[in-house]
């Protein structure tokens, strides 16, 4: 076997690459496939007939509901993009630049500490936090300032969303920026730029490849989300993923549900295809 | 994933030639009544509301029956018929019985899922309320589906502190006086209290039923709930969303069940609920899976949780009525005056004014033709409203 190495690369890459293709193409081959169905109102039964009545719907501009959805989903997603971005980066520049590998430590505990509770739990705590007469609103009544009351809201979202993905900003950006030799500044400083000169011209330059791969994981993750819209969002919250879950429990209407669904996977295409162009994927 | 394999399966065109035929041979073995309860099978898979099987009365089942209960609790309706459909629909072999609510039987009838259970081997079947023997949410051309086993009014709960004075009727949750300080729940089947609504109020609509909508009909009901939704907090998703939100005074009034107002007011709440006539109502039917692996247990489950005790400690444990009034007796002997509280002691006259859930389907009960609009259609309305 030794002596034949493209036996072994078979074995090694084989079960992968079969898990990859059944498992993941086969998956959304068949979401692709099944959008271009429909399903019987009455009797809840799939018709295996081809037609663009799926995306009819969703794309009609005489009754813009999905559209609408859509970019409330895309225009979130993007805010808590942005928002974590911010956040990240001077957490992730003191992390790398500044800090003892003391304090290091004690900070990547501290990011990744929510990590550890589940998911609902953090989400249903604010609501707590949020909710009339909650720790945010309290707070702000002790310092005089009038009550935020932006419970169930969109605002509420953006907040919650911000602060359950910002681990997966803060560990790219951190990663990109520890890679950076300190050679590169002194070489900056030498050659007489200050301090926001070398931010702007050799730090977030190296650094965007890491911020740019932090982003695929915010941006896709809040895409995808289902459970903080239901839980935190208000009257004007529905996201793409709710509505493919109404759809598939209420009717069993799949290949709408399906049809729904092949727009967070085509948004993500885009995104990927410009995320590479700018180097993300070798800072991941 | 799973649904999405099956997809992929029929795509191959392969398992899907042979499982056709097969399908048919079921279908049609599957007719004919069974005329007794034979043996039980040992065990009974249910999907059910949660506490539908209460410890407290189905102990005593499982001693008596040697039938050991599987529960599945469901979150909602649409769970509920999609655990129904999972595994090829029908159960999927493996579930026996569903607690489904009106909103959801009709689907699983039509669906498939589920089939004609003989109501002469559940002995109170015939003590039942009248509107509870043959209902149209159970009941399709004297079929029975099923068998009713509780039911409840939708109710106004309110905040006694902040709503003053008492909220009258219906008509306070469309009007601007609470502007953000309003629930109702996230199900399509509000639009029926919106048109029930709209029945009373505006009779140039011509609404017969709130279940059985024509185009305009289901227009004008969108467009109300279309200039109620900036009025609302939130639309409420589980029960306990709503008890937390009126917990922390993020809402002050809204549309709910008496369990939410059983479990504010046990919570201490200054909580109080109202049932203005004429009102929408859910009622429960426990229905057989149409694979159901455990038929002989299932027939014993629905015998046992219809009799007047279990009747009685079910309706109690939850907050809901009893179908079978001999349970009345029972009911205060647990809990004083609870028979009249859960309004088990009414004239037939009280139970005409409650509309109960209901599948919408194409076929208009109240005129010929198929102009109404099907649950498909309102669950499009829902999310053209609420998204």
């Amino acid at each position: 076997m030794w002596r034949r190495p493209w036996l072994k690369a078979i074995g090694l890459l084989g079960p992968p690459t079969v898990a990859f293709c059944v498992v993941y193409l086969g998956a959304l081959a068949a979401l692709l496939v099944s959008s271009f169905w429909t399903v019987n109102s009455f009797t809840g039964e799939l018709v295996h007939q081809w037609t663009l009545d799926n995306y009819r719907i969703i794309f009609s501009l005489s009754d813009p509901t999905y559209l609408r959805i859509a970019g409330r989903t895309i225009g979130i997603a993007a805010a808590v993009t942005i928002t974590d971005a911010l956040l990240a980066f001077p957490l992730a520049y003191f992390m790398a630049r500044v800090a003892t590998p003391r304090l290091r430590g004690l900070l990547f505990i501290m990011v990744v500490l929510p990590l550890w509770s589940s998911y609902l739990v953090r989400i249903y705590a604010w609501q707590t936090i949020l909710s009339g007469g909650g720790a945010l609103d309290w707070s702000l009544g002790k310092i005089g300032l009038p009550a935020a009351n932006i419970a169930y809201s969109n605002w509420a979202m953006w907040l919650v969303f911000s602060y359950v993905w910002l681990p997966f900003m803060v560990l790219p950006v951190y990663g990109a920026l520890e890679r950076i030799p300190h050679s590169y500044i002194e070489a900056s400083r030498d050659l007489g730029a200050r301090g926001s000169r070398t931010l702007r011209s050799v730090i977030l330059p190296l650094a965007l490849p890491g911020i740019v791969a932090g982003s695929i994981f915010t941006f896709s993750l809040t895409l995808g989300d289902f459970i903080t819209p239901l839980l935190i969002g208000g009257t004007n919250s529905t996201f793409i993923g709710n509505v493919v879950y109404e759809n598939i429990g209420i009717n069993a209407n799949v290949p709408f549900a399906a049809a729904l669904a092949t727009i967070p996977v085509a948004v993500m295409g885009v995104y990927l295809v410009i995320a590479r162009r700018l180097g993300a994927f070798d800072a991941l | 994933m799973k649904r999405i394999r099956k997809i992929h399966v029929l795509v191959l065109a392969l398992v899907a030639a042979l499982l056709v035929p097969a399908a048919g041979v079921s279908r049609g073995n599957g007719t004919s009544l069974p005329t007794k309860i034979g043996k039980g099978e040992g065990s009974l898979n249910l999907i059910e509301w949660s506490a539908y099987s209460d410890p407290s009365f189905a102990n005593k089942f499982e001693k008596q029956t040697g039938c050991t209960i599987h529960r599945k609790d469901a979150g909602s309706s649409n769970e509920m018929v999609a655990l129904m459909r999972a595994g090829g629909g029908g159960g999927g072999g493996q579930y026996d019985l569903v607690s489904a609510s009106g909103d959801a039987s009709l689907r699983l009838i039509y669906g498939g899922d589920v089939q004609p259970v003989n109501v002469n081997l559940i002995p109170s079947w015939k003590d039942f309320l009248p509107a509870f023997k043959s209902p149209a949410h159970n009941t399709v051309k004297g079929v029975h589906y099923g068998v009713s086993v509780q039911w409840g009014p939708n109710t106004l709960i309110y905040n006694t502190q902040k709503v003053k004075p008492a909220p009258t009727g219906w008509g306070d949750i469309y009007s601007g006086k609470y502007k953000g300080k309003l629930t109702v729940p996230n199900n399509p089947i509000q639009i029926a209290d919106a048109a029930l609504y709209l029945e009373q109020t505006k009779p140039s609509l011509g609404i017969k039923d709130p279940y059985e909508l024509t185009k305009s009909q289901l227009d004008a009901t969108v467009s109300l709930l279309k200039q109620q939704k900036p009025l609302l907090k939130r639309y409420w998703n589980y029960a306990t969303d709503e008890i937390t939100s009126f917990k922390n005074g993020d809402v002050w009034m809204g549309a709910g069940w008496p369990y939410q107002t059983l479990q504010l007011q046990g919570a201490k709440a200054p909580i109080k609920e109202i049932v203005p006539l004429p009102t929408t109502g859910w009622a429960d039917t426990w229905m057989l899976a149409k694979k159901a692996p455990h038929p002989n247990c299932a027939y014993m489950w629905m015998k046992y949780v219809t009799t007047p005790q279990v009747e009685a400690k079910q309706a109690l444990v939850f907050g809901e009525t009893p179908v079978n009034p001999k349970a009345c007796p029972y009911m205060n002997k647990i809990e004083a005056g609870s028979c009249a509280k859960y309004h088990l002691n009414e004239p037939a006259s009280y139970y005409s004014k409650i509309k109960f859930w209901k599948t919408p389907v194409a076929q208009c009960g109240w005129q010929p033709g198929n102009d109404c609009m099907d649950y498909s259609a309102w669950q499009r309305a829902w999310t053209e409203i609420t998204g």
